[in-house]
């Protein structure tokens, strides 16, 4: 009788499951980021202009994990991510090189001087390269400071971007488009557009096309890249966007392209563009 | 330990007998045993194994950790307060390292 009992009560358990997973099965669009009970976040908003006939609205991924992980972001404590801004904050402050300098030599208060940098990333830069925030940062390093330039997917460059970019945290994403970054735009576009690998994916295929669907166990999102560089739970680190923009480009068995080279530079101007609009969310957690 | 950082959020006055979140975090690669290196040679177990806390030298918490817990490892619990005070959080290392941090706290 206990035996039959107890199984029954298992039963009722997996049931439970069940019905959990069903009352998760559509991102929750109603849910309202507000972190640190004070900074209410734009998590949705009209697509950008150029995105007419493909999107309605740009919505965070922030939107398309489950509620545990959602909340994980509303409180700095909590979020994981602010251990490595505690790093970068405190590299920002660490003379290194041979010129004896360190960021705040040059930049002084990182809240100040990097306030609005991230929502405006990337661009092109004085010599008509459109560069990505991890490439100020190195010309930096190595240029004025004398320092070794990091590696683009190091530890210390995602904690130094994390912490960058979370100065710009709440602003919207509002990159340039137009001008000198226009064959970028382009060249990026066409990237996301085209079908790469053994399976022949494009970005649109999962993330425009599909969107809301499970792959496998989990949501996909638009891919909006908001929140970069995000704290990954997969990997219980931060994650730069060239990583994930990596993983997927090899998950379509393809040979990916090479992290801070031109055509996921170009990829990031295009995918950040198709978010102009949302709130600089980084470093924001994801799964 | 190198880069081990308590961290600990608790509100900075409470009512008597009302409860308050503790929330508690800290820095650790919690290096669980199970993992090789590049060599295939055991990484070996450090990890926080105890966790503490006590409000005016009452114990409050007292928790063992096990290998399965993820880095960093963070801990949320209520408490109640009669009178205003100190709690006393301690985290104790594999190593021998002991780390303590500590949070006065108001009657409202």
């Amino acid at each position: 009788m206990t035996f039959r009992a107890k199984k029954t009560a298992a039963l009722a358990i997996a049931m439970s499951f069940a019905i959990g997973n069903t009352a998760t099965a559509e991102p929750d669009l109603d849910a309202v980021l507000v972190i640190n009970d004070e900074l209410e976040m734009v998590t949705i908003t009209e697509a950008p202009a150029h995105l007419e006939g493909a999107l309605d609205q740009a919505i965070s991924g922030w939107h398309f994990r489950d509620a545990a992980t959602r909340r994980l972001e509303t409180d700095d404590f909590e979020n994981p991510a602010f251990l490595h801004v505690e790093q970068g904050l405190t590299a920002w402050e660490t003379v290194e090189g041979t010129e004896g300098e360190s960021c705040a030599s040059c930049h002084g208060s990182i809240e100040e001087s990097m306030k609005g940098l991230r929502a405006v990333l990337p661009k092109v830069n004085a010599d008509g390269e459109l560069w990505s925030m991890e490439n100020y940062i190195n010309d930096c390093r190595e240029n004025r400071m004398g320092a070794e330039a990091w590696g683009w997917n190091t530890a210390p460059m995602r904690d130094m971007t994390a912490a960058i970019a979370l100065q710009s945290r709440g602003m919207p994403v509002n990159v340039a488009i137009d001008g000198p970054a226009q064959p970028y735009w382009e060249q990026g576009k066409e990237l996301y557009y085209k079908r790469h690998g053994l399976l022949d994916l494009s970005c649109a295929s999962c993330h425009e096309e599909n969107n809301g669907n499970y792959i496998r166990a989990d949501h996909l999102s638009q891919g909006q890249i908001n929140g970069f560089p995000v704290y990954r739970l997969k990997q219980s680190n931060m994650i730069s966007l060239h990583n994930r923009f990596y993983g997927c480009v090899r998950d379509t068995r393809a040979e990916s392209y090479e992290r801070g080279g031109p055509e996921f530079r170009a990829l990031e101007l295009y995918v950040a563009s198709r978010g102009n609009g949302l709130s600089v969310e980084a470093p924001s957690v994801r799964n | 330990m190198a880069d081990v950082k308590p961290r600990v959020k608790i509100p900075s006055s409470a009512k008597a007998g009302e409860a308050f979140t503790v929330k508690t975090l800290i820095s650790h690669s919690m290096e669980s045993g199970l993992r090789k290196d590049g060599d295939g040679n055991p990484i070996p177990r450090q990890i926080i194994n105890r966790f503490t806390c006590e409000f005016n030298g009452t114990s409050v918490v007292d928790m063992a950790l096990e290998p399965a817990i993820s880095a960093n490892p963070y801990i949320e619990f209520d408490a109640q307060i009669d009178a205003a005070g100190e709690f006393t959080f301690t985290w104790y290392d594999d190593d021998g390292s002991v780390y303590t941090t500590s949070n006065g706290i108001e009657l409202a």
